[in-house]
């Protein structure tokens, strides 16, 4: 999922050259994860160069120069470290289309990878996509897989409006459905690990069904839709999962249909539960599907703690919660 | 306990407070001219004695002295007046027109009109400024209508925001004026960014950044200087020192650093502190900073040191913790007596024609407020739709937003 990160911003790149990339070990050394390695060598050191660190002057520059013009696609290290910009993230970067009439926007992507199950810790396992979703002129974005990360990535650096990309860091080497006893699975053993060349796009706004069923739907994005697919084969419950892959705007139509079908829901997601986008979901199917429903929606998330280290897994919803989950929504 | 015994703690306070005898013996004033005008392509550690002095020009007499007198024209100073004039004019009235219920809140720029109105003048077509809200005079300079800005005031039917900012936030690209956050400092940085930007397309335009004493105390502040200075951006980095940040005087932002324009030396970024209050002096210190961004040799910081009059906004009552009198005392004097003093002096200008100009402008200031209000006002005539508020909030409307439009019944 990195090589498809980075060929999405390299794709992107030659075909614009208002497309700028930058932030923290960013340029000559290509991130700590490796997403921009080779596009400053590629581009130059005005296409693509390191930060100082400062998430605030990373976003703040970036209004900046998409005021000017220019398409920045910046990352922040770890979406743990975005707070000192959320003020311009929410402030400005949101509202700027709105409040100046459409005269200034801010056609910017703010990358940032997210999520647990690497053992982070409290600074390198957040999932703080509600905080996005909440504020209004924010489009917000997690692919679960390469193909995907690529085709939104390019779809999001197009976009006129501001996107805030998650990338589920546990899954930059290969899907992980929460065994964490098992080895890693490589993308290149896995079918949406196939990235084609060149350019294409995955439209934002739409979900994807990654596993059809009859008996009950889940709502995953990220990671969790791998713990969902597991979860559904190992319980043999005739789950359907749907990969929301765009936060907001989201893919209402896809979600209803699938519950008016299957008449039931559970929602996962890594994040705390309080206040978390799955709160959001399960307001929109109770009020789009309550005639539909044969069972309460569930949620299964985080634990409403800051992430913990040595209880990575007792914290992170795996596979046997997800499981106990859809038992009981379909005991209901 | 140490031989050094109890620590105390230490909370800056103003010299005087309501009811004391105003007192600025500790503003170091430069005498006129006396400031050296260094090359634009000084090196700031060569130019630190810069951010400690005020450059002025004008002397206590109306004549223009010194180093950095400049090389304006009569009628350039004339129209500069006429600016200060006008701006002036445009606050008694909007203010006014707050007080009559005809919108909800207004920002005056009394004592400070010199800064944004000589600054407009340094800059070319298609620069960019990032301006707070109390630089208005860089839309009047730049010849953006006033009935516009009325209107964005009044949020009327031709408010060019739909109704969506508070009073005064105006946006203008046309005008190298950006859209006002109102959130304090966020835009000093974004200023540096565009200013990147610039320089990263090989164009040749500058991008100003303008902040507030009290907002120095921002991150958005710091980080501004740190990528301003890394990249060497093309942009002049506004201090507007006008003493007070609502009801907190600027020792308390300022901390121990003897200035606000010393902030800049710690970068590496060449800084001038300039009176704020002298026309001659804005335009050619920020002429100066405007050459040196366009030449590519970075950024500068300037501090205007300059007094704010009237009330931070008409939300706010400084007589609860400033002595009335203090503008009076104000060592820098009035940008515009200053100014007609010196056209005086010149022989370009007079009492009788600056009466009469007074008239005019206000005249025109009223014409043009009559215009804009039969278009509306806050709470009454034509506005903007409640439809107009679910629009623009993303270039094209989500179905969630539409559903809520719906939902409005709009």
């Amino acid at each position: 999922m990195v090589e498809a990160i980075r060929d999405a911003m390299d794709v992107s790149m030659q075909r614009d050259d208002n497309v700028v990339v930058f932030g923290e070990d960013v340029g000559y050394f290509g991130g700590v994860f490796r997403c921009t390695q080779g596009l400053q060598q590629k581009f130059g050191t005005s296409r693509c160069f390191d930060t100082p660190i400062s998430e605030l002057g990373i976003v703040g520059v970036a209004v900046g120069m998409a005021a000017y013009g220019l398409r920045p696609c910046v990352e922040i290290q770890f979406a743990d470290y975005m707070y000192p910009g959320y003020d311009q993230i929410v402030s400005e970067v949101a509202r700027l289309r709105y409040r100046s009439n459409g005269e200034f926007t801010a056609p910017l992507v703010v990358r940032m990878p997210t999520g647990g199950g690497i053992f982070g810790g409290q600074t390198h396992s957040q999932s703080p996509e509600a905080l996005f979703v909440h504020v209004a002129g924010l489009k917000t974005v997690v692919p679960s897989n390469p193909y995907d990360a690529k085709g939104l990535l390019i779809a999001a650096i197009e976009d006129n409006d501001p996107v805030i990309f998650l990338e589920p860091k546990r899954l930059y080497n290969g899907p992980f459905d929460g065994h964490h006893d098992r080895p890693v699975t490589p993308w290149s053993k896995h079918a949406q690990g196939e990235v084609p060349d060149g350019h294409y796009t995955v439209p934002l706004g739409k979900a994807a069904i990654r596993r059809e069923g009859t008996a009950v739907t889940v709502l995953a994005y990220g990671t969790m839709v791998f713990v969902a697919e597991a979860a559904a084969a190992e319980t043999g419950i005739a789950a359907e999962v749907i990969d929301l892959r765009t936060l907001l705007p989201y893919d209402l139509e896809t979600i209803v249909a699938s519950v008016e079908k299957t008449g039931r829901c559970v929602i996962v997601h890594e994040a705390t539960l309080t206040g978390g986008y799955g709160a959001e979901l399960a307001a929109l199917v109770q009020e789009r599907c309550f005639y539909s429903l044969e069972a309460p929606i569930a949620r299964v998330t985080g634990w409403d703690t800051p992430y913990p280290h040595a209880q990575e897994w007792d914290y992170f919803p795996g596979p046997a919660r997800v499981g106990r989950a859809l038992k009981a929504v379909m005991e209901a | 306990m140490s031989d050094a015994g109890r620590l105390s703690f230490h909370v800056p306070a103003p010299a005087v407070r309501p009811g004391g005898t105003p007192d600025f013996s500790d503003v170091k004033i430069s005498p006129a001219g006396e400031v050296r005008r260094p090359e634009v392509d000084v090196a700031a550690e060569e130019i630190r004695d810069l951010a400690y002095s005020i450059i002025r020009v004008l002397n206590r007499e109306g004549e223009a002295v010194g180093p950095w007198t400049g090389q304006l024209s009569k009628d350039e100073l004339l129209e500069g007046l006429r600016h200060m004039m006008t701006l002036r004019a445009f606050d008694a009235r909007m203010l006014m027109a707050q007080r009559q219920g005809k919108t909800s809140f207004y920002m005056q720029h009394m004592g400070e009109e010199a800064v944004s109105c000589a600054f407009r003048k340094a800059l070319a077509p298609g620069d960019m400024n990032f301006p707070t809200y109390r630089q208005a005079g860089l839309l009047i300079a730049g010849g953006y209508p006033m009935a516009k800005m009325m209107s964005q005031i009044y949020s009327n039917e031709l408010d060019p925001l739909k109704g969506r900012q508070l009073p005064i936030m105006y946006s203008s690209r046309e005008h190298g004026f950006f859209s006002i956050s109102g959130n304090l400092g966020t835009q000093f940085v974004q200023a540096v960014g565009w200013a990147m930007a610039s320089a990263i397309k090989r164009d040749t335009k500058i991008a100003a950044g303008w902040i507030g004493d009290g907002s120095t105390a921002e991150s958005d502040f710091h980080a501004a200087l740190v990528f301003a200075s890394t990249y060497k951006a093309p942009v002049v980095l506004n201090i507007v020192n006008n003493q007070w940040a609502i009801s907190t005087f600027q020792g308390i932002a300022r901390g121990g650093s003897g200035t606000f324009a010393a902030r800049g030396l710690g970068f590496g970024i060449p800084a001038l502190r300039v009176d704020g209050n002298d026309y001659l002096a804005v335009h050619a210190v920020a002429k100066w900073a405007a050459e040196r961004a366009r030449r590519n040799l970075g950024p500068t910081v300037i501090e205007y040191v300059t007094y704010r009059v009237g009330a931070h906004s008409t939300s706010d009552d400084p007589t609860a913790y400033r002595p009335k009198t203090e503008s009076d005392a104000w060592p820098l004097g009035d940008p515009v007596l200053r100014l007609k003093q010196h056209l005086i002096r010149l022989g370009a200008w007079s009492e009788e024609r600056h009466k009469q100009a007074e008239a005019e402008i206000l005249a025109t200031v009223i014409e043009t407020q009559k215009e804009a209000e039969a278009h509306g006002t806050l709470h009454s005539g034509p506005h903007p739709s409640a439809r107009d508020m679910f629009e623009g909030v993303y270039e094209t409307m989500p179905s969630h937003l539409r559903r809520q439009r719906q939902q409005a019944g709009v």
